[in-house]
C-alpha cells in the first residue's frame, strides 16, 4: 500500500502543478506572450546571462513606452542550462502550453539544432540567437537566426591574414559547440581563400593550462599566425600561455572575444590580438553619420548602466532577436504567426547591433560581410584595426 | 499484522495510474505534460537499473551516463549516417541491400541510405553488452571507491571520445534521428500526434522491466544478490560465485541504460555528448539514493517526480540547487529513500482512527549493508 | 627550434598542469586519509578559495587576501562538516560520498549566486601575463614556480603536524584505529572537523594559487576535483607525497598524450591509465597495497 500512496502522491503534485499553471495562463491573457530559451547558468552561461538581461530590458523599456499596437509584451524565459533536452523540453512547452508568439533563442547551436524541426513542424516562429549555418541552411521557413554567420567571421579573419601576408596558419579550438562550429568554418574555407591549416588541435574547454598544446604547435614548422576558437577562460589562457612560451606571432581570435572583461583577464597578453567582431565594441570609435551608431551607444548606455557589467556582442544578438520580433509584429499588425513570419522576411535595412538585417525568403540571417569589423587591442582597449 | 498483499498489485495500481494519468491530462488540458512524463520515464529505467547495482549488489557505478549515451549514440549514428558512401568488401554489400538498411532523405532531400532502426538497436545492445562486460569483469574486483573512480573514469573516456570525434557530431550531438517503428502499429517518435502512444510506450517499458527486477531480486539469483550486498566474504564461502553475479547485474544494469537510451534517442530525435557526462551520471547516482537504494518503487517513483520536476524548468535557474540539497536532505535524513518515513506518516496519520499495531521498531540498521570499508580505517 | 627543447618544454607544459593536480590532489588524500571519506567537494573549496581570494583583493593586499580566504573556506569547511557529517551515525560510506556529492553541486550553485558566472582571476604573484623565465631552450610561467613551492611547503607542513604536533597524531590515531584512540582520551569527532578544515584550507591555498593560470570561474571545481583524484589514485592514496607525484606524472602523461596524438584525447589518456593503474595495481605506484588509511608515515 506504501507504494501505491508514493505514487498518487506523486500524480497528485503532478496533476496540481499542471492545474495551476493553467491558472495562471488564463489569467495574464492581455499581454502578447514571446518566449525565451536561454543557457542562463552552465556551460554556455557566458552566451545566455548578457541575453536574458538584454531581452528583460529591451521589454521593460517596450511596455514603458507602451507595447506595440497598444498591447503590453511578457516574456516567459527558461534557462536551458546549455542542455539540449531541457531545450526541447522547454521549446514544447511554450509551443503547447504557453502557445507563444514567438521563440528566441536557444543560445547554442547545439541547442538550436534540436529545436529547430520541432519549431518548423509546429509552425512557431524561431528567432535563434545561435551561429551556426546549419539553422538557416537549409532554410526553414519559420526559423531565423540574428547573429553573423561564423563563415563570415572566418572570411574576415582570412582576408586580414591574406593581406598581412600569412598564408600557414595553426588552428586550435574549444570542444564545445562553439569551437567545433568555428573549426568546421576554418576548414572549410581555408582552400578557397589560399590558406594552409599546419596544425589542427581541439583542446577541453575546461582546460587549466595550454602550453602542451601550443608547444605542439611551436613545434610545427612554418606556422605563420594562430586562430583560436573558444570562448574564455581558454581564449585569455591561449594568449598568456602563447607569451609566456615565447611565441611572437599573431593571434586571430574568434567574435567571442568580444568582451572588455576577457581583455583584461588576458591582461598584457591581448596586445595586438585580431578578431572580427560587430561593431558594438567600438561604438566610441564610429562617426555620427554611422546608421548603426545610434542605436549601438543607446543600447551600450542602458545595459552598462542598469547593470553595471560590459555589454557583449552575445547580448547583442538578443536585442537583435527581440527586436526583428517586436518590429515584424509591429507591421504585421496582429500577433498571427504567419503574418508575423512574412513580415520578418520582408525586414530589410533594420539597424541591429550585429549590423543592418536585410531578410528574404532565401536569407534567414539577414546580414551580409559589412556587419563584421576587424578590431584589435591596443594600450587595453579595443579598436579599430586599421591595416 | 497488516494481511499481505497479493503479489501483484502493486504492480495493477500502478498500471492503471499509469494509464488514468493522460485522461486526467486531457481533461484538464494539459496534456503537453505527456512529454517531459515520457522523458523522466526513460530516465527512471537508467535510474532503476543503477538501483539494481547499488541497492542490491551493493556497487556503485558513476559512468551510467556512459551506457545511455552508448546506447543513444549508436543508434543515433547508425540511423543517420548514410551508409550507402561507405567503401566494404563485396562480401559485405548485401547489407546495404537486406532489410537492414532503409532508403530515407537527408535534410536537403538527398537520398541516403541508413540502418533500420530495429537493426540498429540490436547493434546498440550488442555494443554496449560487449563494454560492459570488459569493464565490468575487471572493475567489479575493486572495492567501493576504486569501483567508483573507475565508472567515473570509463565514463569520462567515453564522454570525451564522443566529444572529440567527428564522427559522432562532437561536441553537437547528432540530430535529425528518425522515428522507429516497433511494429504492432506503434512508432516511437516526438511528433504531437503520437504523444501518447510514446507515453504508453515509454510507460509499458518501464513496467516491463520493474516486473523483470521485481521477480529477480525475489528469485534465487536475487537472495544471492542480497547475500552479496551484506557480507561478501561470507557469500564466497557459501559457494556463490560473487564475481559472476556482480558482472551480471552490472551488465544488466547497462543494457537497460542502453535501452533507455536507444528510445529516448529516437523520441527526441537526437542526442547530445552531455549525456555521458560526468554530471549525468552522478545526477543518476544520486536519483537512486534519494529513492532508497534498494527500493524498486522509490527509486522508480523519484527519478520520474524529479526529472519531470527539472524538466518543466519548475526550479528555473536554482535547478541544479533543489537537486543537490534534495539529495543531501535525502541521504541525511533517509538513507533508506523516502518510502519508509512516507509510509510510517501516513501511517501515524491513519493511525489516529484505529487501535495501535504491534511496534514497529524503527528500522535502523546499523550499517546499510552497503559495501564499503567501515568507518575509520579498520581494514 | 631545436626539438630537444621541444622535449623538455612538453615536459614542463606537463608539470605546469601536473602541480595544478598536485595541489588538489593532496586535499583530497587528507580527507580520505582520516575519515575514510571520497570528498567530491574539494574542487570546490578550491574554487571558493580563489574566488574569496579574488573578491577580498579589491579591499585589501595580496597576502592578506590569501589568508582571509584561506581562513574562511577552512571554516567552511569545518562547518560542513559539523553541520552534515557530525550526525550521521547509520549512513554507510557510499551515503557519506553521496553526500558529498550534493554538497559539491550545492556549494557550485551558491558560488554562481553569490559572485556571477563570470571568469575572474587573482594577479599573478610576481611578473604578468607575459613574464617568461627560460632556461635550456624552454619556457615556464614563474607562476608554476608558486605553485610547486606552495606544494613543498604544505607537504612539509603537513609531515610535520602529522607526525609532531599532538592534534595531527591524535587525527593519525583517530583514523588507524578509532576505539583505542576514544579509549586514549581522543575526540573522534573533533579530529574529523579538524581534517575537514585543514584539507579546504589546503584547497584554498591552491585555489587562489593556480588563479593566475587557471582563471577561477564557479564552475572549475568539479574537472579540478576529477583529475585531482585521478591523481591521487595513480599516485596511491594514503601518503601526501604519493599524492603529489600522482599529479605529477598525470600532467606530464598529458602533455606527452598531446605530443603524440590529437589534443582532444588526452583526457583519454588520461583516465585510460587511471583504469590500467585502478586494475593492474589499484594502490597505485606509491601506495601501498591495503594502506588506505594513514597508518605509519
Amino acid at each position: 500500500m506504501k507504494k501505491t500512496y508514493l505514487l498518487a502522491a506523486g500524480i497528485c503534485a503532478l496533476g496540481s502543478q499542471c492545474l495551476t499553471q493553467n491558472i495562471h495562463a488564463a489569467a495574464g491573457g492581455e499581454p502578447i506572450k514571446i518566449g525565451a530559451i536561454f543557457s542562463v547558468t552552465g556551460p554556455a552561461s557566458f552566451l545566455g546571462a548578457p541575453e536574458e538581461k538584454t531581452v528583460r530590458m529591451f521589454m521593460d523599456k517596450l511596455n514603458a513606452a507602451g507595447g506595440i499596437n497598444g498591447r503590453r509584451v511578457a516574456l516567459v524565459l527558461k534557462d536551458s542550462g546549455g542542455s539540449p533536452e531541457k531545450a526541447v523540453s522547454f521549446a514544447k512547452q511554450l509551443i503547447e502550453e504557453e502557445k507563444v508568439l514567438a521563440i528566441i533563442g536557444p543560445s547554442t547551436s547545439g541547442e538550436t539544432m534540436q529545436i529547430k524541426a520541432l519549431c518548423e513542424e509546429n509552425e512557431m516562429i524561431l528567432v535563434s540567437c545561435a551561429a551556426a549555418e546549419v539553422i538557416v541552411n537549409p532554410v526553414a521557413r519559420y526559423v531565423f537566426k540574428t547573429p553573423q554567420k561564423d563563415s563570415q567571421a572566418v572570411t574576415w579573419i582570412y582576408r586580414t591574414m591574406k593581406d598581412k601576408g600569412l598564408r600557414k596558419i595553426a588552428v586550435v579550438s574549444s570542444n564545445d559547440g562553439f569551437g567545433a562550429a568555428g573549426k568546421k568554418q576554418l576548414e572549410e574555407m581555408a582552400p578557397a581563400e589560399g590558406i594552409e591549416i599546419l596544425a589542427n588541435e581541439v583542446y577541453d574547454k575546461q582546460a587549466t593550462d595550454l602550453t602542451d598544446i601550443l608547444t605542439k604547435i611551436k613545434g610545427t614548422r612554418g606556422v605563420q599566425a594562430i586562430v583560436n576558437w573558444s570562448i574564455v577562460p581558454a581564449q585569455s589562457i591561449v594568449a598568456k600561455n602563447m607569451r609566456q612560451l615565447g611565441m611572437e606571432m599573431p593571434l586571430f581570435q574568434s567574435h567571442g572575444f568580444g568582451n572588455r572583461k576577457y581583455v583584461e583577464q588576458a591582461g598584457v597578453a591581448a596586445e595586438g590580438t585580431l578578431f572580427p567582431a560587430g561593431r558594438l565594441l567600438v561604438v566610441d570609435e564610429l562617426p555620427d553619420s554611422h546608421p548603426q551608431k545610434a542605436l549601438l551607444a543607446a543600447y551600450k548606455k542602458d545595459y552598462e548602466e542598469t547593470y553595471k557589467e560590459d555589454v557583449s556582442t552575445f547580448g547583442g544578438h538578443a536585442y537583435d532577436a527581440i527586436l526583428v520580433v517586436t518590429e515584424a509584429l509591429k507591421r504585421a499588425g496582429r500577433p498571427d504567426r504567419a503574418r508575423v513570419r512574412d513580415a520578418i522576411e520582408n525586414l530589410k535595412g533594420l539597424v541591429g547591433t550585429a549590423g543592418v538585417f536585410n531578410f528574404s525568403p532565401t536569407d534567414h540571417t539577414g546580414l551580409d560581410l559589412t556587419s563584421f569589423e576587424m578590431l584589435t587591442v591596443k594600450d587595453g582597449k579595443f579598436a579599430i584595426y586599421r591595416k | 499484522m497488516k494481511p499481505r498483499l497479493k503479489p501483484g498489485l502493486p504492480f495493477v495500481l500502478l498500471a492503471a495510474a499509469l494509464a488514468i494519468v493522460p485522461w486526467i491530462l486531457r481533461r484538464a488540458e494539459m496534456e503537453y505534460c505527456l512529454t517531459q512524463l515520457t522523458m523522466s520515464l526513460y530516465y527512471a529505467i537508467v535510474v532503476l537499473g543503477l538501483c539494481l547495482v547499488m541497492g542490491y549488489a551493493g556497487q556503485v557505478s558513476l559512468g551510467h551516463g556512459a551506457f545511455f549515451a552508448i546506447g543513444g549514440y549508436t543508434s543515433a549514428v547508425l540511423t543517420t549516417c548514410d551508409v550507402s558512401k561507405w567503401q566494404t568488401a563485396a562480401w559485405l554489400g548485401w547489407i546495404k541491400q537486406s532489410p537492414f538498411c532503409i532508403a530515407r532523405e537527408d535534410l536537403f532531400g538527398n537520398p541516403i541510405l541508413t540502418v533500420s532502426p530495429w537493426a540498429a538497436f540490436f547493434a546498440a545492445m550488442a555494443l554496449t553488452f560487449v563494454v560492459a562486460n570488459l569493464i565490468g569483469y575487471p572493475a567489479l574486483r575493486l572495492r567501493g571507491h576504486y569501483l567508483a573512480m573507475a565508472t567515473l573514469g570509463f565514463g569520462m573516456i567515453v564522454h570525451k571520445v564522443i566529444l572529440g570525434t567527428a564522427f559522432t557530431g562532437a561536441a553537437d550531438g547528432i540530430n535529425g534521428v528518425p522515428e522507429w517503428n516497433l511494429g504492432l502499429g506503434l512508432t516511437v517518435s516526438g511528433k504531437r500526434p503520437l504523444r501518447i502512444e510514446n507515453y504508453f510506450i515509454a510507460g509499458g517499458l518501464l513496467l516491463l522491466l520493474l516486473v523483470l527486477l521485481h521477480n529477480l531480486v525475489r528469485s534465487r539469483v536475487g537472495r544471492a544478490l542480497q547475500a552479496i550486498h551484506d557480507r561478501e566474504t561470507a557469500a564466497n564461502a557459501m559457494g556463490i560465485n560473487t564475481a559472476l553475479y556482480k558482472l551480471k547485474t552490472f551488465v544488466l544494469s547497462a543494457l537497460m541504460a542502453a535501452m533507455a537510451g536507444v528510445f529516448f534517442t529516437h523520441y527526441t530525435a537526437g542526442i547530445g555528448p552531455s549525456e555521458a557526462g560526468a554530471f549525468k551520471s552522478v545526477r543518476y547516482v544520486a536519483l537512486a539514493a534519494a529513492g532508497g537504494m534498494s527500493s524498486l518503487w522509490g527509486v522508480t517513483g523519484m527519478s520520474t517526480l524529479l526529472n519531470y520536476m527539472s524538466l518543466r524548468g519548475l526550479f528555473g535557474s536554482y535547478d541544479n540547487a533543489v537537486f543537490g540539497l534534495l539529495l543531501i536532505g535525502i541521504v541525511s535524513l533517509a538513507p533508506e529513500g523516502p518510502l519508509k518515513p512516507l509510509a510510517r506518516l501516513v501511517r501515524r496519520l491513519a493511525g489516529a482512527c484505529r487501535p495501535p499495531n504491534a511496534a514497529q521498531p524503527d528500522a535502523a540498521r546499523p550499517n546499510n549493508g552497503l559495501e564499503g570499508r567501515p568507518r575509520h580505517g579498520a581494514a | 627550434m631545436e626539438s630537444g627543447n621541444l622535449e623538455l618544454q612538453y615536459f614542463l607544459s606537463g608539470i605546469t598542469k601536473g602541480s595544478i593536480y598536485a595541489v588538489v590532489a593532496i586535499g583530497f588524500n587528507l580527507i580520505y586519509s582520516a575519515t575514510g571519506v571520497l570528498n567530491f567537494a574539494q574542487g570546490e573549496f578550491v574554487m571558493l578559495g580563489g574566488m574569496v581570494a579574488v573578491t577580498l583583493a579589491r579591499f585589501v593586499p595580496l597576502p592578506v587576501a590569501l589568508a582571509g580566504a584561506v581562513v574562511i573556506v577552512a571554516l567552511v569547511g569545518c562547518l560542513l562538516e559539523i553541520l552534515f557529517f557530525r550526525r550521521l551515525q547509520r549512513h554507510s560510506i557510499l551515503h557519506l560520498v553521496i553526500i558529498t556529492i550534493g554538497l559539491s553541486i550545492v556549494l557550485q550553485e551558491i558560488a554562481l549566486h553569490l559572485w556571477d558566472e563570470k571568469v575572474r582571476s587573482l594577479p599573478y604573484f610576481t611578473g604578468n601575463e607575459i613574464s617568461t623565465l627560460k632556461f635550456l631552450g624552454a619556457a615556464i610561467s614563474p607562476q608554476v614556480l608558486w605553485v610547486l613551492a606552495t606544494v613543498a611547503v604544505i607537504v612539509v607542513l603537513l609531515h610535520i603536524f602529522l607526525k609532531y604536533t599532538l592534534p595531527g597524531r591524535a587525527m593519525r590515531a583517530g583514523s588507524s584505529n578509532p576505539s583505542a584512540a576514544m579509549l586514549a582520551g581522543i575526540n573522534i569527532a573533533n579530529m574529523r572537523t579538524l581534517a575537514f578544515g585543514l584539507s579546504a584550507a589546503i584547497g584554498a591555498l591552491a585555489g587562489c594559487v593556480i588563479s593566475p593560470i587557471t582563471m577561477t570561474h564557479y564552475e572549475m571545481g568539479a574537472p579540478l576535483a576529477i583529475k585531482g583524484f585521478a591523481a591521487a589514485i595513480v599516485g596511491g592514496l594514503g601518503n601526501p607525497m604519493a599524492a603529489v607525484l600522482g599529479g605529477l606524472m598525470v600532467g606530464v602523461l598529458e602533455a606527452y598524450s598531446v605530443s603524440r596524438l590529437p589534443a582532444a584525447y588526452s583526457d583519454v589518456t588520461v583516465f585510460a591509465v587511471l583504469l590500467l593503474v585502478l586494475f593492474v595495481r589499484p594502490h597505485g605506484f606509491w601506495g601501498r597495497p591495503g594502506g588506505e588509511s594513514v597508518r605509519e608515515h
